[in-house]
C-alpha cells in the first residue's frame, strides 16, 4: 500500500495519432516532438508537477518504446520519487486472460488496482495529445467547491469551428445540462478539452458498470460520462481560457509550432513560474555562422546554422548548411539540410537528410492548384536525394532518389 | 585492466582562483561560467563520468555556495547514487592543516575521505584547463607504461600559473626532468591531471606532511622524478589553460572556430551541465546574428556578432553587441551598444547606453550591475 494521496493523475498516452501519418509510424503521438526541445507529453506532465500532482500513471499501448525511454524514471519532471512519481502502465496479462486497452475508460478500468494503492479522493484524467498550460489545482478546487462527481474542462471555441468538437450545454451555475458530440448545428461553443477531474469513488463505480455493459465502447466521452449524466450525477464544466491546441493533424502540428513565433499567441514557454520541463539533449549552445541569416525563428541547443532560416522552429542538433533555406518549417532533431537545399512549408522529422539542391514543400503563393496545397512531410531517417523534389502536401516515408540536372530539365 | 569503477575522481574546485579574480570574487574556479551554458567544472566532471568513474570528491576551499548550487546532488552527471556518486568536500580545518592554502593541504585535509574510499586508483584534476579528453585512454597509457604516476601534459605556451611544471621526457614518455616553467615560453606543461594508485598518493602526502613540506608539485613530483616512474601523456586536442581574464576571453572566443567546438563538444563524450529548462532561443523579425554561440532562453531582436551568449540573455531591438561574452540573464536594452565586453550574470545595459572595451582587452562588468 502506498501513501494516501489526495489527487493522482492518469495520462492517456496510448493513442496512435493516425492522422499524423508517418510521424507516428514508430512513436506514439504523445512522444511527437514539439516546440524545439519538447515532446507533446511534456505539457501535461509539466502541468501536473506545476499543479502539485506528483503521482502520475501514464497509460501506454501503441509503439511505447520511445515514450517509455523518454519518460524513464521521470527525473526530467522531478517525478522520480520515493512516494508517487511517474509510472508507465501498459496492458498486462491477468488470470482471466489478457486484453489491450479497448477504450479510454477501459484503460482506466484495467488500472483500478494501481489507483486504489494511493486511495485517492480525486483522479484527474488527462490526454497526451494537447499543447496547453493549465493549473489543474484550480480545477480541482472548483470540483470540490461544486461537490461534483465529474468536472470537465471546457474551452470556448469559435462558433464556426464548434461542430468539430464534443460540446457541452451549461447552466448559469456551471452545471452541464446536455452534451452534443460533433453536431451539425451546434447549440453551444463550449468544447471539451479532454481534461477531467473525477471523485474517485464515483468514477470507480461507473467504471465497473461500464465494463459490465457489453454494448459499451468503453469510452469516457461516448459512454461513461453520458451514463453519469443520465443517472443524474453532478457534472460541471470548468472554464479554461488560455492557449489550447489539439495537435492531431499535420496542419495543426505545424501551426501549433509556428504559434510559438507569434507574439500575439498566449503560450509563453519562458515563464519561470510555469516551466515546461523536458529531457535535456546535452548539446552545446547552437552556432550561427557569419554567413547565416536567421529571423523570426526558434532554435535550440546543438544546432549549427550557416544558411537562411525564417519563420521556422528547429530542434536540437539540426544542421543547415551554407546556401540552404528553411522557411515556414518545422525541423526535428538531428536532421541535416545540405548546401542549397530548400525546405519550405514542411515538417521534416528526426535524423532526415535533405541532400544538396533538393526542394521540400512549396510556398502556397507559388502553387498552381491552391486546393491541393498543404504542408509537406518528410519522415524520420528519410534521405531526400540530390536535386529531388517533395511536393506540397506529400508525405514521404521512404528515401527519395536523387534527380540529375538533365532529368530536372525534362 | 583497470576497472573504471575502481577509480576515485578528485577535483580541486578552487585551484588558481586568483588568476581570474574578477570572476571568482563570488565563486570558485569550478563554478565560473564558460561556453554559454557551462561551468568550468562541467568539463572535468563530464570527462570523469564519460569514462565510467562513479565516485568523485569535489574539494573546496572558499566561496563554494555557487558550486553547491550548480552541482546539487550530482544528478546532471549521473552522480546522484546510493553507492559512490558525488561528494562535495568542504574545507576540514584542524590544528594540523591550514585552510587549504595549496594542493597538498587540500589533499591532506581530505585524507580521511580518500582512505574511506574503496577505489584502488585516484584521478586528480583542477577546473581551469578546458578540454574534453578520454580518461580511459589516459588510464590505458598508465597501465601500458607501468607508471607510478601519470600526468596529462600539453605542448604550447606555458600558462602564467603558480607551480607550473614543465617536463622533459624520453622516447617512452617517461619524465626525465622537470622545472617550474616560465610563463609564455614554449614547453610541455602540466594540465595538473594526475593518475596514480590511491595508496601511493596517501603515502606521498603523509610523508611530505611529516616533513612539514608545503608544495605538492615541488615536494611530491619534482622530488620523486628519479625514485618513481613518472610518465607524461600529451593531450593533442583542444585545451585551454585559463590563467587570466584575457585567456578566459580567448578560450571562449576560440569556440567560435568550428574545429575547436567540435573537439570540445564531441558527441562521443558529451559535456553535461545543470539543466535549466529554458525555452529554445527566440529570434525576432529584425534580428541579425553572425558568428555566435547562442544558448537556450535567449531572446534576440537586435544585432549580435562574434559573441558567446549564455542562457536567458535578451538583446532588444536596435541593440548591437560585438566581440563579447554575455552571461546568464543579462539584458541589453533597445538601441544599446556593447563591444569587447564581458558581462557577468544579470548585468543590465540600459536602452541607448554604450559600453566598449578595447580589442583584446575586454571590459569586465560584475554580476547584477546596472549600467
Amino acid at each position: 500500500m502506498s501513501k494516501k494521496t489526495e489527487c493522482i493523475a492518469m495520462l492517456l498516452a496510448g493513442g496512435q495519432g493516425s492522422r499524423l501519418g508517418i510521424l507516428t509510424k514508430n512513436i506514439a503521438k504523445p512522444a511527437v516532438p514539439y516546440g524545439g526541445k519538447y515532446r507533446i507529453i511534456d505539457f501535461p506532465l509539466s502541468n501536473c508537477v506545476n499543479s502539485g500532482i506528483y503521482t502520475v500513471g501514464v497509460l501506454t499501448q501503441y509503439q511505447p518504446l520511445e515514450l517509455n525511454d523518454y519518460i524513464g524514471n521521470g527525473a526530467a519532471w522531478d517525478l522520480d520519487r520515493e512516494s508517487g512519481g511517474v509510472h508507465i502502465l501498459s496492458p498486462y496479462q491477468q488470470i482471466e486472460g489478457s486484453e489491450w486497452y479497448k477504450g479510454t475508460a477501459n484503460a482506466i478500468y484495467q488500472n483500478i488496482n494501481f489507483i486504489d494503492r494511493y486511495d485517492p479522493e480525486y483522479v484527474c484524467i488527462l490526454s497526451g495529445d494537447h499543447i496547453y498550460k493549465m493549473d489543474y489545482s484550480k480545477m480541482l478546487a472548483y470540483h470540490k467547491e461544486k461537490d461534483a462527481a465529474c468536472t470537465i474542462a471546457m474551452l470556448e471555441v469559435p462558433w464556426e469551428e464548434a461542430s468539430r468538437f464534443g460540446l457541452m450545454l451549461v447552466d448559469d451555475n456551471g452545471a452541464i445540462t446536455a452534451f452534443e458530440e460533433k453536431p451539425k448545428e451546434p447549440h453551444s461553443n463550449k468544447a471539451s478539452m479532454g481534461v477531467y477531474v473525477f471523485t474517485w469513488s464515483k468514477l470507480r463505480e461507473y467504471l465497473l458498470a461500464d465494463e459490465a455493459d457489453e454494448t459499451s465502447s468503453n469510452d469516457f466521452g461516448k459512454d461513461l460520462i453520458p451514463a453519469m449524466h443520465q443517472a443524474g450525477e453532478r457534472l460541471f464544466a470548468y472554464c479554461f481560457d488560455g492557449y489550447w491546441k489539439d495537435v492531431g493533424t499535420i496542419d495543426s502540428l505545424w501551426e501549433a509550432n509556428l504559434d510559438l513565433l507569434r507574439p500575439s499567441v498566449d503560450l509563453d514557454l519562458s515563464d519561470p513560474s510555469w516551466r515546461i520541463y523536458s529531457k535535456s539533449s546535452a548539446a552545446p549552445p547552437h552556432y550561427i555562422s557569419a554567413k547565416a541569416k536567421v529571423q523570426n525563428s526558434m532554435i535550440t541547443e546543438g544546432c549549427s546554422i550557416a544558411g537562411e532560416v525564417d519563420y521556422s522552429v528547429l530542434f536540437a542538433r539540426v544542421k543547415v548548411e551554407e546556401g540552404a533555406v528553411v522557411d515556414s518549417s518545422i525541423v526535428m532533431p538531428g536532421t541535416v539540410i545540405k548546401k542549397g537545399a530548400v525546405v519550405q512549408y514542411a515538417i521534416v522529422a528526426e535524423n532526415a537528410v535533405i541532400e544538396p539542391g533538393a526542394v521540400v514543400g512549396e510556398k502556397p503563393e507559388n502553387t498552381k492548384n491552391r486546393d491541393e496545397w498543404g504542408v509537406a512531410v518528410v519522415g524520420a531517417g528519410v534521405r531526400v536525394g540530390q536535386g529531388a523534389r517533395v511536393a506540397p502536401k506529400a508525405m514521404v516515408g521512404e528515401d527519395v532518389p536523387a534527380v540529375s540536372a538533365e532529368e530536372e530539365e525534362k | 585492466m583497470i576497472r573504471s569503477n575502481d577509480i576515485l575522481g578528485m577535483i580541486h574546485s578552487n585551484a588558481y582562483d586568483a588568476c581570474l579574480s574578477e570572476l571568482t570574487n563570488m565563486r570558485t574556479m569550478g563554478s565560473v561560467p564558460f561556453g554559454g551554458r557551462y561551468r568550468l567544472i562541467d568539463f572535468t566532471l563530464s570527462n570523469m563520468v564519460n569514462a565510467g568513474i562513479g565516485k568523485v570528491g569535489v574539494l573546496t576551499k572558499s566561496n563554494y555556495q555557487s558550486l553547491m548550487d550548480h552541482l546539487g546532488t550530482g544528478r546532471a552527471w549521473d552522480l546522484a547514487r546510493k553507492h559512490g556518486g558525488m561528494y562535495l568536500l568542504p574545507p576540514f580545518v584542524t590544528g594540523e592543516n591550514g585552510n587549504f592554502g595549496n594542493r597538498l593541504d587540500a589533499i591532506k585535509g581530505n585524507l580521511h575521505f580518500i582512505a574511506r574510499s574503496d577505489e584502488e586508483y585516484v584521478l586528480m584534476s583542477d577546473c581551469n584547463v578546458v578540454m574534453n579528453f578520454s580518461v580511459s585512454e589516459f588510464v590505458a597509457f598508465h597501465e601500458k607504461t607501468g607508471a607510478d604516476i601519470s600526468i596529462l601534459v600539453k605542448r604550447g605556451k606555458v600558462p602564467a600559473m603558480a607551480n607550473m611544471l614543465v617536463f622533459e621526457t624520453d622516447g617512452s614518455s617517461r619524465v626525465t626532468s622537470a622545472v617550474f616553467g616560465e610563463a609564455g615560453e614554449e614547453g610541455t606543461f602540466s594540465t595538473n591531471i594526475y593518475f596514480m594508485k590511491k595508496a601511493l598518493l596517501e603515502r606521498l602526502v603523509n610523508e611530505a606532511a611529516a616533513l612539514k613540506k608545503k608544495n605538492f608539485e615541488e615536494d611530491i613530483i619534482l622530488a620523486n622524478i628519479n625514485s618513481l616512474k613518472i610518465f607524461a601523456m600529451e593531450h593533442k586536442g583542444f585545451a585551454y589553460a585559463i590563467d587570466s581574464l584575457a585567456a578566459y576571453y580567448e578560450a571562449n572566443m576560440a569556440l567560435l572556430e568550428a574545429p575547436n567546438a567540435h573537439d570540445l563538444f564531441t558527441s562521443k563524450r558529451p559535456i553535461y551541465t545543470k539543466v535549466r529548462d529554458d525555452m529554445p532561443a527566440l529570434y525576432g523579425i529584425e534580428s541579425n546574428v553572425e558568428n555566435c554561440l547562442i544558448s537556450d532562453g535567449c531572446v534576440i531582436k537586435g544585432r549580435v556578432e562574434n559573441c558567446i551568449l549564455a542562457r536567458g540573455v535578451t538583446v532588444e531591438k536596435g541593440a548591437v553587441v560585438r566581440n563579447s561574452i554575455i552571461m546568464q540573464d543579462s539584458f541589453i536594452g533597445a538601441g544599446a551598444h556593447a563591444e569587447n565586453v564581458i558581462f557577468d550574470k544579470s548585468v543590465v545595459l540600459k536602452p541607448g547606453k554604450t559600453l566598449c572595451g578595447a580589442e583584446g582587452f575586454p571590459v569586465f562588468v560584475g554580476k547584477g550591475i546596472v549600467i
